[in-house]
């Protein structure tokens, strides 16, 4: 006995029947896509009309966002764009400070321990014309209990007075880049940079590792997902602690958890030797719905941050060239380790000497270990020319672009940060195109909202936030935004076999989208409305989360 | 506005016990990890805790270690070794909280970090007081590390953010060499005092201000000996400001290593000073204390 669903239009991602009108459904695979006539040849079945009138697509694939999306949403939203919470209310953006300090005083309200944090995520001051948050602004929400607001570059937290006094940093003399001084010599509040912000974390509420998502977070991730019409998403990436990982298997793997959540293993912290062996053995731990095992190396900063490794010359504004998170010696040896055992990584690049030392390290590499069918894939990958792509492409690498960046950041981009020519090449997805680079696009999320229909749109279209299109040569048409979302992500995680596109033996993993993407187009492909999805054969419904 | 800014802007004196850090950098295989284990091997007693970002193959040396546990190795004579990951500032709360403390914290950084960028953000950290950024060069490989494609500013921001160089395997070049590189550093290390070392052995008083032995300055007893140093006791009865004469003492001083004793000010106050390097703190002296510095020189740089 099997499931066939009807529907108004299916688009399946399989050339070799790009359309259906019914797929059957049986265990969780597909037994076919096609007309209810080629169908009924599997046997007896169940007709369910549900989706009559809805257009059902692969499952979307999410190939680089963190499960600490759901663990953000338990803290007061404050960003300036408008973003769905877990529960698929729309949190309206703010857009002044005054109404950053409305929205904390309406939750203070509600709290009843008069010592207890109150964290907020998602700040964006460079909207608000560039004037600063400081600790006298959040003083006025409260003296008594410790504020924090993490900037939406995830670089950046805004604390009031209390907090820094807790923290022993509301005193004079502090002599660090990180911290500013207002006039009257102390901390204005506002810490930047990973090291200093950790001062504060534990004091404002954000004590967790920051990298790791707990129990009430993973929950809210899957709902996320299926808001989004996301079935499979990675976790990118996470310590992986056995505690964690136990955890992580109590929930993901429950009949109810509606995401397939593929998470990789953060490179830092432990030796190269430890990284390949921790990896091995949570690759033994891998489950149909949680896969592990996979490896991802974080090689610099951000761009944003000026943290991230340009190559000459450099950074627009004049700062000085960002950070290495690895060494090319450690690189080199996880690399080459992974490749002669048969493991998956993925590496993150941001600014492109960051992308030319891998690019060299990995010919090093392949020459000592060839690999037909590595797919080591290079993260955000944002400033790479077209001389790099052309590289990746010999080297067998696939990039997973940050599409999502030049809407949020583009604008920033081209004055601040790279400058207007090198902002227009940002995320080239036209040319990895081009040059047959296996392409995904991201969002990031927590950094940007999960939604890959909304990458796909930023991929499409290429607006910044003020609504210049920049990059006009790198936009890409629907189709290849679709596949960039669907089997393009899924490339990338060796999971295309398996997923990615509705056809025989294949995961029963799909976005059941209210409106259809091609009909809407690519110029307003962020307003198709999602129903839900079918993940493994069972059916979520946004409404009914 | 809340008011806590003036109520907490007052507390600047340090009062309780704070345990001073060590940063050492250096780019990868230039003996860090060497230096710890000769740290430990020669730690008098005292409780040292070593932090590094990982442990790597052999973090430290076997006979050294009595238990390990998931991210922290206990070592003979109460000392410890944790590994931090990426959350350094929690990893220094714990160690704060171990009863008794730690005497000691040596942090070696990864060999792409930036020491000073790590020592910028522990002298904003309650509990603890930056001991000095002491950065490794490998004699042999150093020149040709700094002008690596990749690396290149990174080892130059190293060596500039130093307030002591430690140029270490020096067997392994020959003397002209040596010369050649001692020219070299300074322009790179402005800031720093070069001191040249093999498998990285010196004096544990020259990384660690707590092993310079204070008890005798004051009572005219023998003086500390710092094998391939000058030390030398100064009877200081009264200054007008300790911080001043603390630069006072670097600008004469080419050659001044390390400092620490007690100063009278004008106004009355007994002040500890130390000094590393080029870089000196000035805090309020323990009861107990009695006026007296000790100086410890690169041999043939003793002041005048």
């Amino acid at each position: 006995m099997h499931t066939i669903y009807a529907a108004k239009k299916i688009i399946t991602m399989n050339p070799t029947r790009p359309y259906a009108t019914h797929v059957a459904v049986r265990d969780g695979r597909i037994l076919g896509a096609g007309s209810l006539d080629e169908l009924t040849g599997w046997g007896e079945y169940t007709l369910d009309q549900r989706f009559a009138d809805k257009v059902i697509m692969p499952g979307l694939v999410e190939g680089h966002s963190h499960g600490m999306e759901g663990t953000l949403w338990s803290y007061t939203y404050v960003g300036y764009f408008d973003r769905m919470n877990p529960d698929g209310v729309i949190q309206s953006g703010v857009k002044s400070i005054a109404a950053v300090l409305a929205r904390l005083r309406a939750v203070e309200a509600t709290l009843s321990d008069p010592d207890a944090a109150l964290p907020g995520w998602q700040l964006d001051p460079i909207y608000f014309n560039n004037e600063r948050v400081t600790r006298a602004h959040l003083d006025q929400v409260s003296a008594t209990r410790p504020i924090g607001l993490l900037h939406a570059s995830g670089h950046i937290v805004n604390v009031n007075s209390k907090a820094l006094e807790l923290a022993g940093l509301l005193r004079e003399g502090i002599d660090n880049p990180g911290v500013p001084l207002g006039e009257d010599g102390l901390p204005t509040g506002e810490l930047k940079g990973p090291e200093v912000m950790g001062l504060v974390a534990q004091y404002v509420g954000f004590d967790q590792d920051f990298l790791a998502v707990d129990q009430a977070g993973l929950l809210n991730f899957g709902k996320l997902c299926v808001r989004s019409g996301v079935t499979t998403a990675t976790d990118l990436a996470s310590r992986l602690a056995p505690s964690l990982v136990t955890m992580m298997q109590t929930v993901i793997d429950a009949e109810d958890y509606p995401a397939r959540i593929v998470s990789l293993l953060f490179h830092g912290g432990v030796s190269p030797d430890e990284l390949i062996k921790r990896a091995h053995e949570l690759r033994a731990q891998s489950s149909e719905k949680l896969r592990l095992g996979m490896i991802k190396v974080v090689a610099d900063g951000s761009i944003q941050g000026f943290s991230a490794r340009l190559r000459a010359p450099g950074y627009y504004n004049g700062a000085p060239n960002g950070l290495w998170y690895i060494s090319p010696q450690h690189l080199e040896q996880i690399l080459t380790q992974s490749l002669a055992t048969g493991l998956h990584v993925h590496i993150h690049t941001n600014g492109d000497e960051a992308t030319a030392l891998l690019l060299d390290t990995m010919e090093q590499c392949l020459v000592r270990h060839p690999a037909p069918d590595h797919r080591f894939t290079i993260q955000h990958c944002q400033l790479a020319d077209t001389a790099q792509y052309r590289r990746m492409a010999r080297l067998g690498l696939c990039v997973n672009l940050f599409a999502n960046h030049h809407f949020y950041w583009g604008d920033e981009h081209y004055r601040l940060t790279v400058g207007p020519e090198r902002a227009l090449r940002m995320n080239a997805c036209a040319t990895a195109l081009q040059h047959r680079v296996p392409m995904a696009i991201h969002s990031d999320a927590p950094i940007t909202p999960l939604g890959p229909l909304f990458t796909a749109w930023c991929a499409i279209n290429r607006l910044t936030a003020s609504g210049r299109v920049q990059g006009e040569s790198e936009r890409i048409g629907l189709d290849e935004a679709l596949y960039a979302i669907t089997l393009g992500a899924a490339y990338t995680l060796k999971l295309d076999g398996e997923i990615g596109s509705i056809e025989t033996g294949k995961r029963a993993d799909f976005a059941i989208l209210e409106d259809d993407p091609e009909t809407v187009g690519g110029a307003n492909l962020k307003d198709v409305a999602i129903w839900g999805t079918v993940q493994g054969g069972r059916v979520f419904a946004a409404s009914e989360l | 506005m809340g008011d806590g800014a003036g109520r907490a802007s007052v507390c600047r004196q340090r009062t309780v016990k704070t345990i001073p850090i060590t940063v050492i950098g250096g780019y990868l295989g230039a003996g860090k990890t060497t230096l710890v284990n000769h740290l430990l091997r020669h730690a008098q007693g005292k409780r040292l805790a070593i932090m590094v970002n990982e442990f790597g193959e052999l973090p430290i040396d076997a006979d050294l270690i009595e238990a390990t546990q998931d991210n922290m190795i206990a070592l003979a004579g109460g000392c410890v070794c944790c590994s931090f990951g990426s959350d350094l500032i929690a990893a220094l709360r714990e160690l704060a909280q171990m009863q008794p403390p730690p005497d000691n914290v040596i942090l070696e950084a990864s060999g792409v970090a930036l020491p000073g960028a790590i020592a910028g953000t522990l002298s904003l950290l309650s509990g603890f007081v930056l001991d000095g950024v002491l950065v490794l060069a490998d004699a042999e490989t150093v020149r040709q590390t700094a002008q690596d494609k990749y690396m290149a500013d990174t080892i130059k921001r190293q060596l500039a953010e130093a307030d002591m160089v430690l140029l270490n395997k020096t067997d392994l070049v020959t003397p002209q060499e040596l010369v050649a590189l001692r020219a070299w550093l300074p322009q790179w290390a402005p800031a720093a005092r070069v001191i040249a070392t093999q498998r990285a052995v010196l004096d544990p008083a020259i990384v660690l201000q707590d092993f310079i032995q204070l008890e005798h300055v004051a009572s005219g007893g023998p003086l500390q000996h710092v094998a391939g140093f000058e030390t030398c006791q100064l009877a200081v009865t009264a200054v007008a400001d300790a911080a001043e004469f603390a630069r006072q003492l670097i600008q004469d001083n080419p050659g001044l290593v390390r400092a620490k004793g007690f100063v009278r000010e004008a106004g009355g106050a007994l002040k500890t000073v130390q000094i590393v390097g080029q870089r000196s703190e000035v805090s309020l002296a323990p009861a107990q204390a009695r006026a007296g510095m000790v100086l410890i020189s690169l041999a043939g740089d003793i002041m005048r």
